[in-house]
């Protein structure tokens, strides 16, 4: 557990919270980034650099900016008063309190965690690149697929939209 | 030590000179320090360069009345901003109209960390270098849309808006042509990107600009990049005449000279990694200038891109929105992905002229016939008037 | 072919701004103010007072008439004729100015004064650089800052002036003339024997 994990965990932790209980919804969506950075630092302390990388270029480019065009376009600019906790916050709060329980009780009686560290070497992007080109191409191609699926259902839609003006 | 690796030896030394425990430190902040200095300087030389190039090819002088042809203009500009009145608007939202500028200003400097100014002389040495510059670029994104929003102001949220859509639109191509490169070279690292472009065959170097493909890359790269720096004429979004300052109008004093100094470091930014992944980094164009110190090629290459930045900005008229959007998917995106494609060919064809009939072929091929498809329903003719009778 | 006008146009800029260096009208920039262009003759800003000779107040030209202060549209030119006269041009004793005022914050520069004006005495200026720092009290022009010599006149105008000039110089020839003709007149009449019965005075020879 080391100063930088630490900060950087506080930071992310803390942008979460940040996110549920702003009152501006734009705040909120800012706040939701710095996770995002705060994610992307964690998985660049483990020497995970490609992942790093993408995760800043994926999700603080491209998710962020369709989460606040989206924010923008439907709700408009002005800041809806509301109150933070509804009536229904107990329930939703027991909820939370026993996932989370499940989650600590399975993570804490793992053999992982008591597991000998082994000194991790920089996984290079040749590497990654070359696992999916031969071990994991099926869901390279899958994903792919996926995606020209959502772009082609996108396209659509607009389309629809102005057709039917 | 020879005047190529001056700077290098001067940090070598003054980081000798520091305690064992604080080298690391020393060294990250000399690297940062110097590249913050020559960057900085170098945009208020820029500054005056572009107002007095445009000047010139607009038939007049530039600025020169502060100091000798007007190159203290800079100082003037500076002081200017900095003791201007910084209005913020009474409905503006206070934290993030702040800190929007400086959103703005750390990623573009962060992206210049991986560039490589001369030989062995990287700020960061990383193994995945393009993919950092890209990721960081895209950081900038989200600093215009926090400057348009923040201002409570329509024509601001407008102008971020479009900003917006303008630069994911053109950050595809961009990173399209970028990709075609690493794929020929096998590495995200720039200096191992330039160590790749660095034989001479007969007199021409071995950079990837004398390429087919590396030539409609590096002109596809230009464009994107100068679409993603929102500079003429791409600069819709903040253009002065339409929408005064689009997501920058609220914006005063400071605030906007680090918007100003944002924008051009960007450009400086992308230009350099253009000059990396093309025009072959730090190294000489011909085998006998290479006792040439490496800097000075890469600050010549770069000086050379930023007239072309002005010489274009002084030449084109603006590109509406819509024109833009189609030019970015529906020419832009066809040919990075065909210049993938002859890429490919060229690095599995043996060498010779065959390989460079058959890749030119691809490449201009595709762009005559888009350029002809993508006109034929325009009718573009000379404007018919019709008067009251 | 797509981007052939790109290029076009870049060649074109290229060549404006490597011609600017060169070539005088591809740098159309006059650096005012240690340069002015140079003004047409026909060019008219504001009026002033022409005066013959050296001394302004003796040589001034313009008579009090006052045709130009009841013609001028805004009404500018304020005039006070004065209570003596002095020799004109030609001789003649003639009323003069004591003020004249003309207001330049109000005049329009339409030179109707100059074209009404018998005596030729107001002509249009051509000095532009007129700023001062209080309104009200330095635009309103006087007599003394109004009057400006001849040789000024001719320098700005010059055929106006040439052909101004030799108008009066023929009017003052016909003047002188008919002056001298009267002087012989007189001296014919002196000069013969005085008769012992008044005679009516002799007709002067070629003399209606």
């Amino acid at each position: 557990m080391s100063v930088t994990f630490a900060i950087i965990a506080v930071l992310t932790v803390a942008s979460a919270v940040a996110v549920m209980t702003l009152r501006n919804l734009v705040h909120c969506a800012l706040s939701l980034m710095l996770t995002f950075v705060g994610l992307a630092a964690l998985y660049l302390q483990l020497n995970a650099q490609f992942v790093g990388f993408a995760q800043i270029l994926v999700y603080v480019g491209a998710v962020a900016i369709l989460i606040v065009f989206a924010i923008l376009l439907t709700r408009g600019v002005e800041p809806p008063e509301q109150k933070i906790f509804s009536s229904s916050s107990m329930g939703g709060l027991a909820v939370a309190v026993a996932v989370f329980a499940v989650l600590a009780a399975t993570i804490g009686s793992s053999s992982v965690l008591h597991a000998v560290l082994q000194p991790s070497h920089e996984v290079s992007v040749r590497q990654i690149g070359e696992q999916l080109m031969t071990r994991y191409v099926l869901p390279l191609e899958v994903v792919g697929l996926l995606l020209t699926a959502a772009l082609i259902g996108a396209v659509i839609i607009a389309m629809r939209d102005e057709e039917g003006k | 030590m020879s005047l190529d690796q001056i700077f290098v030896f001067l940090k070598q030394v003054v980081v000798g000179w520091m305690p064992l425990q604080c080298q690391p430190l020393v060294s990250a902040i000399l690297s940062v320090a110097a590249i913050i200095g020559v960057f900085a300087s170098l945009f208020a030389i820029t500054t005056v360069l572009e107002r007095k190039g445009l000047g010139r090819i607009q038939n007049r002088y530039g600025p020169n009345r502060v100091g000798p042809y007007g190159i203290l203009q800079p100082a003037a500009d500076g002081i200017k901003a900095l003791i201007k009145e910084d209005l913020v608007p009474r409905a503006a939202d206070k934290f993030v109209h702040f800190i929007a500028p400086l959103v703005l200003v750390a990623p573009v400097f962060l992206a210049l960390a991986v560039v490589p100014v001369g030989r062995n002389m990287v700020a960061i040495d990383m193994d995945g270098g393009v993919l950092f510059f890209f990721a960081v670029g895209a950081a900038t994104e989200l600093a215009v849309f926090m400057a348009g929003w923040s201002s409570r102001n329509k024509y601001s949220l407008l102008g971020a808006m479009r900003a917006i859509a303008q630069m994911i639109s053109y950050e595809v191509p961009l990173i399209l042509s970028a990709v075609t490169v690493v794929m020929m070279v096998g590495s995200l690292s720039t200096v191992k990107i330039v160590e790749a472009q660095a034989g001479y065959t007969g007199w021409l170097p071995d950079w990837y600009v004398f390429t087919p493909w590396g030539f409609a890359g590096f002109i596809l790269f230009m464009i994107a990049a100068m679409a993603e720096s929102n500079r003429s004429p791409f600069d819709l979004p903040e253009g002065e005449s339409e929408i005064i300052a689009g997501y920058y109008i609220e914006y005063s004093g400071f605030k906007f000279a680090l918007f100003f100094l944002g924008e051009y470091i960007g450009m400086f930014a992308v230009s350099g990694l253009g000059i990396t992944l093309f025009l072959g980094g730090w190294h000489a164009p011909f085998e006998f200038l290479t006792w040439v110190p490496s800097y000075i090629w890469f600050f010549g290459k770069l000086l050379a891109l930023i007239a072309g930045f002005i010489w274009v900005r002084g030449t084109l008229p603006r590109l509406r929105m819509d024109q833009l959007m189609n030019f970015a998917w529906k020419f832009m995106l066809p040919m990075a992905l065909i210049n993938l494609f002859a890429a490919g060919v060229w690095h599995f064809m043996p060498p010779g002229v065959v390989r460079w009939a058959v890749c030119a072929g691809l490449v201009f091929g595709p762009y005559a016939l888009l350029g002809r498809t993508l006109f034929e329903n325009k009718n573009i003719t000379k404007r018919v008037y019709r008067y009251a009778e | 072919m797509l981007g052939e006008g790109i290029i076009k146009g870049m060649a074109e800029t290229a060549r404006n701004f490597l011609g600017s260096y060169v070539s005088e009208d591809r740098l159309t920039t006059v650096q005012y103010p240690e340069e002015r262009l140079p003004q047409n003759e026909a060019a008219r800003n504001f009026p002033f007072l022409v005066f013959d000779g050296k001394d302004p107040h003796i040589g001034l030209r313009c008579v009090a008439c006052q045709i130009c202060e009841k013609e001028c549209p805004p009404q500018c030119i304020y005039i006070v004729k004065s209570k003596d006269k002095k020799p004109d041009y030609i001789g003649k004793p003639q009323f003069y100015p004591s003020v004249f005022d003309i207001d330049t914050s109000v005049c329009m520069s339409c030179q109707i004064c100059v074209e009404v004006c018998p005596f030729e005495a107001i002509k249009m200026d051509t000095e532009y650089e007129l700023s001062t720092s209080d309104r009200f009290g330095e635009l309103l022009l006087n007599k003394d800052k109004l009057a400006k010599s001849n040789e000024y006149y001719q320098k700005i105008h010059p055929t106006e002036a040439a052909e101004v000039d030799e108008r009066l110089a023929a009017e003052k020839a016909k003047a002188e003339a008919k002056a001298k003709a009267e002087a012989e007149a007189k001296a014919k009449a002196a000069a013969l024997p005085k008769p012992t019965v008044p005679i009516p005075a002799a007709v002067p020879a070629g003399a209606k």
